[in-house]
């Protein structure tokens, strides 16, 4: 083993690396790797809950789709782990399955698509990007991952109680969610989960206001906002969305709270249950709705645009073309992150709501079509006559890129409000958010490991493990999530423990042995990733400086950054990070820390006016020579 | 013994994962390989991709052209022509652009894959593209966002007077229908009267329209006559879902909601058109409502009107059911609730019976 490593090292000339390895290991365990404000370390942290999460989640998922494709099956066999919820006739119990399902959204989307997916990327590319020796707060940016630690471990004890974690929807809609007589999960489980909400929206805030204010205040020389990564822009909507929308939820759940523990109204009326009616009058659950949605909705932007950051960077890198349409893709994503605002109540449209503001809402959510088509097209034109290398972050970009468009394009039926009364809550509004929304942003977020592993760990993941990795999970997710349309349109509820009792969608129990099928295969495929990342973080090819040839900051740093990134200055900027393949260039890729005086061959005339202004201001600019890619 | 297999197996899988890595490492260095260098998996997998879009195309037409009359619902109301016609008009225009963005994408990854000597084109942006791509979206947005917003206006309209007027009650885990009677006005309920020896619908027995509601297990609708349902729930959210005349709606407790619609096939007449002697039509609860939720079905049956009126006449009012509520009743109304309720019928003939009533009344 070691021969290979010996091997394949002589590719890496570093000669800062020595140097930096001794840097990285002053300090202690303590604050090297658990309470660090390196924003490395952090994201590192993120990263790895993430993927606990991600397993739990999708372990979770697995469960409540054998009881689904596999009615008659014996789950005597799983009485080991869940005990009690295993019915004495060997079937999982029908309110743990809901617990099942509860627990599997609001791990997936928060823990592993909110902070796994923001939380890693944010605060490992930001500061890394704009050129910043950290986040603007490090102490801010460590107390933000711990408040999600303390978040995930409440989260994870519900799992342990006796009445199990919360099971009313991952909506928490009330009365239901309300009432500890209505179903068990809304005993200590839903504390437990309002709990562990409001520190993980703690969470988020504090990290969103580091995000933001670190790309607006610490970008290095001549990173203006017109010169930064698709990825920073991304990021930057993101954190502003999620401290708009965040606190909104906060709000939510602590009326929820007040009116679970200490006798208020807010969202409760008119209601008998367990053979007494309770005193609430007054309370609207409808309320609850529009506020869990002012967040609902815009959190799935939350998830998605750092998914499509990512996804742009790495095509274009991988296309070796700049990015098609710069600035219409900045400008799609500031128009969706503006309207993601404005279209929540399509979650509501037969909740009773007026329906005079189901047609506003849906005017204003199929408008939102428009941004998200602009920004496939620019993805598929930067496709054309690219030369594209696939990596497997280039593979993942692609497969979000089709689940973007495969599931976004039945949000045009969902959005209209005359064709959702017939589709709301149905199989068909599964597989349009799984694909647009979960495996789009999950794929974005294994795009985002693949291309940056190197430099997270300073080595290469496996080529030939992410292939079969992605080829797995790319047709396993189409094989889940696209038969669920059929279903959906023949009716099937979602939420069902199983369909037998009616006679309308008793059908079709042969595809849904397929989909789970499917989502075993898919999940299993994901322990080759898990093998590859951790094995490569030990034993991977040790990764060169610039792996991808890429234009961006990030790859102007040693093979292991310490705390502070750079050695010496900080490198400056003077070009936007795209110039791939320009006409007359020397090598297919510029990176931005090359001034235009150096590149005088592939200069367009405004840019040879620009030299003008480098040689005004030049001292950050020499910084950059030590950082040449090794070609 | 299970859980030992899969432990086994798991372990057996890494360990030949772990062979595999291995095993290509060695061969790549002992052959000298460049390992930053583009190799021939680059080929491999661009035509993957070219396979995955024939196969995955092809599947996806030869499945729904096979297959989508199994998944589509019967239809069986008035309304739900209107919004399935709009379906199946979205469902074209989407799969029609899906199909060629599709195209387009993956014949650009497999042409464009890369090669040695080739350059790519730098091409940042074109202005009158992105303009093309802007506003053809949203030109076709806005025709599906007008009728879209017609049909749903006349769905949600009022509902005319003469409107056959049912009450859906939801609560964990079962419906309730309760009618109006023949007077055509349900009565007053109140969420405080309800109790769990009767009065289950909380009727409010100082309303004299309450005498003569009755309660049904069974949700008989008229055919070719408006229907308002007016919903409601007892606990928590529930939600009024008629599959097959694509109405849906949630049961919101505190706050009464209502949907209404014309059915347009009784159940005798769609057991007849789909050659199914044993079809039913059905409502499910769409919205979750805890550990029952899977199992809150009611029967549903459309009749033509004449069978409608006389099942009606056929039941019996609530009050006559639970006689013990006429205590309830004020003094002043109890004569009119035994009318109503049709109690006074049990002794005698009704002529006799109101004499006798008045003789009762004012002892």
């Amino acid at each position: 083993m070691a021969t290979t490593d010996i091997n394949i090292q002589h590719d890496v000339h570093h000669h800062d690396d020595h140097a930096h390895d001794h840097e990285h290991h002053e300090g202690n365990f303590w604050t090297n790797y658990i309470f660090c404000q390196d924003h490395k370390v952090i994201a590192k942290q993120f990263l790895i809950t993430g993927i606990f999460w991600a397993l739990i989640g999708g372990i979770l998922s697995v469960i409540f789709r054998l009881q689904l494709g596999f009615p008659d099956m014996q789950l005597e066999w799983l009485r080991p782990i869940l005990g009690g919820w295993i019915t004495p006739e060997g079937k999982l119990d029908p309110e743990f399955y809901l617990a099942l399902v509860t627990m599997h959204g609001t791990i997936m989307v928060f823990f592993v698509l909110t902070a796994g997916l923001s939380g890693t990327f944010s605060n490992f590319l930001i500061p890394l990007q704009v050129g910043a020796r950290d986040m603007a707060s490090g102490f801010m940016n460590m107390l933000s991952y711990w408040f999600f630690f303390l978040s995930s471990v409440v989260m994870f004890i519900s799992f342990f109680l006796e009445t199990g974690p919360a099971g009313g929807g991952w909506t928490v809609y009330p009365p239901l969610s309300a009432l500890p007589q209505a179903i068990k999960g809304s005993g200590t489980g839903m504390t437990m989960w309002l709990v562990a909400m409001a520190f993980f929206i703690v969470s988020s805030l504090l990290g969103g206001i580091n995000y933001i204010t670190t790309v607006i205040n610490m970008r290095t020389k001549g990173m203006s906002f017109t010169r930064m990564p698709l990825t920073i822009w991304a990021f930057f909507f993101t954190a502003i969305i999620g401290v708009l929308s965040f606190p909104v939820l906060f709000a939510a759940a602590l009326l929820l709270i007040f009116d679970r523990s200490f006798g208020t109204s807010f969202y409760l009326s008119d209601i008998y249950i367990g053979g007494e009616a309770l005193p609430h009058v007054g309370g609207s659950p409808v309320l609850f709705q529009h506020l869990f949605w002012f967040l609902g909705h815009p959190e799935v932007y939350i998830v998605l645009l750092p998914a499509l950051g990512i996804s742009s960077e790495i095509i274009a890198t991988n296309s070796r073309k700049p990015i098609f349409g710069y600035k219409a893709m900045i400008g799609s994503m500031l128009f969706i992150a503006i309207l993601s605002f404005i279209v929540w109540a399509h979650h509501m449209f037969v909740t009773g709501m007026n329906p005079f503001l189901g047609s506003i809402f849906m005017l204003l959510t199929l408008i939102i079509a428009v941004p998200s088509a602009v920004k496939i097209f620019n993805y598929v034109t930067t496709l054309w006559r690219g030369n594209l290398r696939f990596t497997p972050g280039m593979l993942f970009s692609i497969g979000l890129v089709s689940f973007f468009l495969t599931g976004g394009i039945t949000g045009i039926f969902l959005g209209n409000s005359a064709i959702d009364i017939q589709l709301h809550d149905t199989y068909f509004v599964v597989a349009h958010f799984h694909l647009v929304m979960g495996s789009a942003s999950f794929f974005g977020m294994l795009a985002g490991v693949y291309h940056w592993f190197p430099k997270m760990f300073g080595r290469m993941m496996n080529d030939k493990l992410g292939y079969i990795h992605f080829w797995i999970t790319f047709v396993g997710v189409y094989m889940v999530f696209f038969p669920m349309h059929y279903i959906g349109i023949a009716g099937f509820p979602r939420r069902y423990y199983s369909w037998t009792n009616f006679e309308t969608f008793s059908g079709f129990a042969d595809l849904n042995t397929m989909v789970s099928v499917a989502a075993i295969l898919t999940l299993s495929a994901q322990f080759i990733f898990l093998f590859n990342f951790f094995y490569s973080i030990f034993r991977g090819r040790v990764a060169p400086a610039n792996p991808w040839n890429s234009t961006t900051l990030e790859w102007t740093t040693p093979r292991h950054p310490g705390h502070g990134n750079w050695i010496g200055e900080i490198p400056s900027v003077y070009r936007w990070p795209y110039d791939y393949s320009k006409p007359g260039a020397k090598e297919d890729f510029i990176p931005q820390t090359i001034p235009f005086s150096e590149t005088p061959e592939s200069n367009f005339p405004h840019e040879n006016e620009l030299i003008k202004l480098e040689s005004e201001d030049k001292q950050g600019g020499i910084v950059i020579g030590g950082n040449k890619p090794h070609h | 013994m299970m859980s030992l297999i899969i432990g086994l197996g798991v372990i057996l899988i890494l360990f030949i994962v772990y062979l595999i890595i291995r095993i290509s490492t060695l061969v790549g260095i002992a052959k000298g390989k460049d390992p930053d260098k583009v190799g021939n998996s680059n080929s491999i997998n661009a035509t993957l991709f070219m396979v995955f879009m024939v196969t995955s195309l092809v599947g996806f037409f030869w499945y729904s052209f096979k297959h989508i009359a199994s998944y589509e619902l019967p239809l069986a109301s008035v309304h739900g022509k209107e919004t399935d016609k709009l379906f199946w008009v979205t469902m074209a225009i989407t799969v029609v652009a899906f199909v060629i963005i599709s195209i387009i994408m993956f014949v650009f990854l497999y042409k464009y894959r890369y090669q040695e000597n080739r350059r790519a084109t730098f091409y940042p942006d074109n202005h009158y593209l992105e303009l093309a791509w802007t506003i053809i979206p949203a030109i076709v947005l806005a025709l599906l966002i007008f009728t879209g917003l017609r049909t749903w206006n006349d769905i949600t309209g009022p509902a005319s007077k003469d409107a056959e007027v049912i009450e859906m009650i939801g609560q964990q885990f079962a419906w309730t229908v309760r009618y109006p009677g023949k007077d055509g006005e349900l009565g007053k309920v109140n969420f405080k009267l309800i109790d769990n020896v009767g009065n289950e619908f909380g009727l409010d027995l100082s309303d004299k329209n309450s005498f003569d509601d009755f309660k049904s297990l069974e949700l008989h609708l008229p055919k070719d006559k408006e229907i308002l349902l007016k919903i409601r729930a007892k606990d928590v959210l529930h939600s009024v879902f008629l599959p097959h005349f694509r109405v849906k709606m949630d049961a919101v407790p505190g706050m009464p909601t209502q949907f209404k619609f014309i059915a347009t096939l009784t159940t005798q007449e769609m057991r007849e058109k789909l050659g199914n002697p044993n079809f039913n039509y059905e409502l499910a609860c769409t919205e979750i409502c805890g550990k029952g939720h899977f199992s809150m079905k009611m029967p549903v049956v459309v009749d033509d009107e004449e069978t409608y009126a006389k099942w009606k006449a056929s039941q019996e009012a609530w009050l006559k059911q639970n006689p013990d509520y006429l205590e309830k009743v004020p003094a002043a109304l109890k004569e009119a609730a035994k009318v109503m309720a049709g109690l006074a019928t049990e002794a005698q003939p009704v002529a006799a019976k109101e004499s006798e009533q008045t003789v009762a009344g004012t002892n």
